[in-house]
């Protein structure tokens, strides 16, 4: 009735999994009381949950990203605790099995649903508003894609709770992952949650594709675009061309492990290695889907806090095409230990290093924006320099890498950990960042508390030193990733400089959830009224802080590089409004629709009931979801009007009010 | 000061959804929007491609294509979907056009014949399933089930998206909306027979080699 | 945002102003040498028409050339303004295939070349 789901799966027997789900369900089930008990589910679900807005979608994305976060950063500390205590005789307090869980957790947690959805998220609202426009190209298609990774977040935090998690790393390498070793719901969880938020994230590259190729102002040719809107575009084609990969190779375990069949298996002809090469295939594209559009988030925040414009347009937008290709150029540099003769390896080596290339002229170009600028140290841009510092060691500590006789020594050891937080840190980390402080005050009306910010910054930028150079030392001196147990004592100092750094970063956190609070208490201090708070230079400043709904009551039309700068320049810009209106226009946008949630809510049915073994549950939930879309696909009346009358009267409110929608 | 490099950009008709014309219409984002998620799709085909192109050497001692495969039942589910492909061009000429009884004959003859290629590929598998060449027997028959079987579970999906769109036309009439996704189907069902020019010259005119 | 009650006379993804006309013709002709295409492939196959180990390179070749007549005259890809970004993403599209596949292959190749045990006593399971 319930397929092989018994009271067994809720781990009674380990105290940390108890109180760590326990503890997590406990704040859901407060805020659930808290939101019913203040009458709110009416607004939540006609405003937010059901919205096909961009701009509200970026923020849950976000939202979510943040929360998820959390949970990352949980394992992160526990495994850096664990690694401090256990050495020699001692045994720590995290047996192996639950270790593995966690360092798999770790890993598919951050990538898929902490970074991921910030940088979409991000994207989401920011660019449809530089590119001048009232949405995204599928705004309902853009709402499922947020549900789906919503859906995946969840079924990835029930394992917590009901059943266990992969003990596999964060990639589930088979023959490891296949039955025969991993006989229990672990692995399912994982492939069945990122089957799902997989499959929202390849719609949401597309709509995103589909909006910048075919949705701008008018006069926004592709010359005019902002840098972060190329930067998006590379990204999220890279998300079409490389989250399929992914799809296929995760469904092909999945028959292995739910059919029978042998793709990767030991037996039968199965070829464990083609699961790497494929993965991979996958994973190198999607580090530059992450970092891409935070290259942009640099662009941008540098060029407004340095009250220049941007050094070198044209060699931004062809480096950032040159990475999007060059990026399914050198997977392999990820198993080049895995057999593969010299000419292969050198190959894949030196395409590895040719990738650094554009990566620098961006570094270049940035540093020429910043000299002889007017430069404002406000967070946003003491993120960005802390970027430049900390991904060019990452960087240059991946073109070592590069070099697979130097691979043969360090592959798998924790010189290759640090590295790529190296570059993840300061490079996504720090790049989201800066786009949360920057573009904050768009969202929401006022500005971030500034010191609060700096203070965050400083320790998330000492306590990543702290935590991953001593990494870098320690995977010269032999030791491997993924240690449960540390044999060596001569290891201690390092891993205990590298466990202060996890509480520093700690501190870094507890400084942003205190920003977040003491900006919201002291908000009126920081109204953002003019809609540009920073001297901006992208259109996104020409509206209110925050935006109405439609964002440009008429669209601008667009005649140069950085079109509101040149808005302001040219006195085209009253005082709060953002440009001249000749004249409003009636025009139509998208209905909010609950598909999106009903998607989702089927989506973790299935996937539910799949990892599971609830067949009934699973065919069930599939139709369901069949149905509703036959349903949606019938609806009509899937937008509504605004007359000219209407937005002249929401446009003389918001002036008159002061920015705020 | 611009465009150098790219000197058609500053001489580009102020065209809606080219180059500074502001945003296209509706018909051009939906059918480019999914142009861009058939091409994903066949990206997702080209990894079960990869996945069969390396595994289809390990037969386990078992069944090889040469043994298994039926080249004249494969030409004629290939001669069924290439005319399909051709009655869904007709079709989708004959909603342009607002004829509403040519389209359903071209809609009726394109379901036809897309079952019966769904008929014809359910007995191939059958059959191997009882010789005991099912896909859990070696890698190869593995890869074989899942890509020829993904083709498969498209056209199926296909078919069914083409009685609802028969629905569709017969309840609303050939509308604006109506037509677009009519263009998102004919997309869909040309896409899967390019598709499917890959599978029957990698998977059977190669497997019997 | 859908002011498109106008006849249509654009069937291919993109084209705003019917550039490349969808036909009968059109059709027939792309139906006609598809057909042709595909007898070929099924002969090069099955006969010695083409030299032994040519026939693969030969049957690469026919499907390209029935993949094109199907993007031409089916899809109707052109080489006007507004189908840039269709030829555009077909490419990206073609490319990132090429390199999975093919880069798939050499490195499987490369891979097993490497690994497999010399002897050939290796246990079956």
């Amino acid at each position: 009735m319930l397929g092989r789901l018994t009271w067994d799966a809720i781990p009674f027997n380990e105290p940390i999994a108890m109180a760590a789900g326990g503890g997590a369900g406990l704040a859901v089930l407060i805020v659930l009381a808290i939101i019913t008990k203040n009458g709110w589910w009416p607004y939540l679900w006609k405003e937010w949950l059901t919205s096909v807005d961009h701009k509200r979608i970026g923020i849950m994305y976000t939202l979510l990203a943040l929360i998820m976060l959390l949970r990352g950063f949980t394992d992160a500390i526990m495994m850096r605790s664990q690694q401090a205590i256990a050495i020699g005789g001692a045994e720590g307090y995290l047996p192996p099995d639950h270790y593995n869980q966690i360092f798999s957790a770790h890993g598919a947690i951050m990538i898929f649903f902490v970074a991921m959805p910030f940088v979409v998220g991000l994207m989401n609202f920011v660019v449809p508003l530089q590119l001048g426009v009232r949405d995204v190209a599928f705004p309902v298609l853009n709402s499922v894609s947020f549900w789906l990774t919503a859906s995946g977040s969840l079924l990835i935090n029930l394992s917590l709770v009901i059943g266990n998690f992969a003990r596999t790393g964060w990639l589930v390498y088979p023959p490891l992952s296949e039955l025969a070793y991993s006989p229990d719901v672990g692995v399912d969880y994982y492939l069945w949650s990122l089957q799902i938020s997989g499959v929202g994230t390849l719609l949401a590259g597309i709509n995103m594709v589909s909006t910048i190729l075919k949705l701008r102002a008018p006069g926004m040719i592709y010359f005019r675009m902002p840098v972060f809107c190329w930067t998006a575009l590379a990204s999220n084609m890279l998300i079409i061309a490389a989250f399929p990969i992914l799809t296929a190779t995760l469904a092909m375990l999945l028959f292995d492990r739910y059919l029978g069949m042998h793709f990767f298996t030991n037996d039968a002809g199965g070829s464990a290695m083609m699961y790497v090469n494929l993965i991979w295939a996958w994973g190198h594209p999607e580090v530059y889907i992450l970092v891409l559009p935070v290259f942009g988030v640099f662009s941008e925040v540098i060029a407004t806090f340095s009250g220049k414009a941007l050094f070198g347009y044209r060699s931004m937008v062809l480096a950032t095409l040159a990475i999007c290709v060059l990026s399914f150029m050198v997977w392999l540099h990820h198993f080049f230990t895995m057999g593969a003769s010299a000419d292969v390896n050198a190959f894949f080596g030196i395409m590895s290093m040719v990738i650094a290339v554009p990566t620098g002229v961006k570094v270049f170009n940035w540093l020429f924006t910043l000299f002889h600028g007017r430069v404002r140290f406000k967070p946003p841009l003491l993120w960005s320099i802390g970027f430049m510092v900390t991904f060019v060691i990452g960087g240059m500590t991946g073109v070592l890498l590069a070099v697979p006789p130097v691979d043969f020594v360090l592959h798998n050891s924790v010189f290759l950990v640090a590295h790529f937080h190296n570059v993840i840190i300061g490079g996504v980390v720090f790049g989201l960042m800066a786009g949360y402080n920057y573009w904050f005050p768009k969202a929401f009306g006022f500005t971030l508390h500034e010191g609060w910010g700096k203070a965050s910054f400083w320790c998330w930028f000492i306590g990543f030193y702290l935590a991953f150079m001593p990494l870098y030392a320690l995977g010269l001196m032999g030791m491997t990733r993924r240690l449960q147990h540390i044999s060596d004592p001569d290891w201690r100092p390092l891993l205990l400089v590298a466990e202060l750094g996890a509480i520093v970063i700690f501190c870094g956190i507890l400084c942003q959830i205190v920003q977040l609070y003491v900006s919201i208490r002291t908000r009126e201090h920081r109204r953002d009224l003019t809609g540009d708070p920073w001297n901006g230079r992208t259109l996104e400043w020409a509206t209110s802080s925050p935006p109405p709904s439609y964002n440009f009551a008429v669209m601008p039309q667009v005649d140069e590089i950085d079109a509101f700068w040149e808005m302001k320049r040219k006195g085209a810009v009253a005082a709060r409004s953002g440009y001249e209106t000749p004249g409003y226009e009636t025009f139509e946008m998208p209905r909010n629709s609950p598909i999106g949630f009903i998607t989702a809510f089927f989506a973790v049915m299935i996937g539910f009931a799949g990892i599971w073994h609830i067949w009934w549950m699973a065919i069930l939930g599939f139709l369901a979801a069949v149905v509703s879309a036959a349903v949606f696909g019938w609806s009509e009346h899937r937008e509504f009007e605004i007359s000219a009358a209407e937005i002249e009267r929401m446009e003389q409110a918001r002036l008159a009010g002061g920015g705020a929608a | 000061m611009t465009d150098t490099i790219f000197p058609a950009a500053a001489r580009t008709e102020l065209v809606p959804g080219r180059g500074g014309g502001g945003p296209a219409s509706t018909r051009t984002v939906v059918a480019y929007g999914f142009w861009i998620f058939l091409l994903s799709d066949i990206i997702m085909f080209s990894g079960l491609f990869a996945a069969y192109a390396v595994l289809s050497g390990n037969t386990a001692d078992g069944p090889t294509g040469r043994e298994l495969f039926n080249l004249r039942s494969a030409f004629i589910e290939t001669a069924f979907l290439l005319v399909s492909s051709y009655t869904c061009g007709l079709g989708a000429l004959s909603a342009e056009q607002q004829r509403r009884d040519r389209f359903y004959l071209f809609a009726a003859l394109t379901f036809i014949l897309g079952a019966a290629f769904l008929f014809i590929e359910l007995t191939e598998f059958a059959g191997m399933v009882h010789e005991g060449a099912g896909p859990s027997r070696s890698a190869f028959l593995s890869s074989f089930f899942t890509l020829v079987g993904m083709h498969g579970a498209h056209v199926t999906s296909g078919l069914l998206w083409l009685v609802y769109m028969v629905a569709q036309v017969a309840v609303k009439g050939l509308r604006p909306h109506v037509l677009r996704r009519l263009l998102c189907f004919s997309l869909f069902w040309h896409a899967l027979d390019i598709v499917w020019v890959g599978v029957f010259t990698m998977v059977y005119l190669m497997g019997i080699r | 945002m859908d002011g498109d009650d106008r006849p249509l006379a654009d069937r291919t993804p993109g084209v705003e102003h019917g550039e490349a006309r969808a036909d009968f013709l059109s059709y027939t002709v792309g139906f006609g040498l598809a057909i042709l295409l595909t007898i070929a492939s099924f002969v090069v196959a099955q006969t010695n028409l083409l030299w032994g180990p040519g026939i693969p390179v030969g049957l690469i070749v026919l499907a390209f050339a029935q993949i094109g007549v199907h993007l031409v005259f089916f899809l109707h890809m052109g080489t006007g303004p507004d189908h840039t970004n269709n030829v555009l993403a077909l490419a990206f599209g073609m490319l990132i295939v090429f390199l999975v596949i093919t880069g798939s292959c050499w490195i499987m190749a490369n891979l097993n070349a490497n690994m497999t045990m010399p002897t050939s006593h290796t246990i079956q399971r």
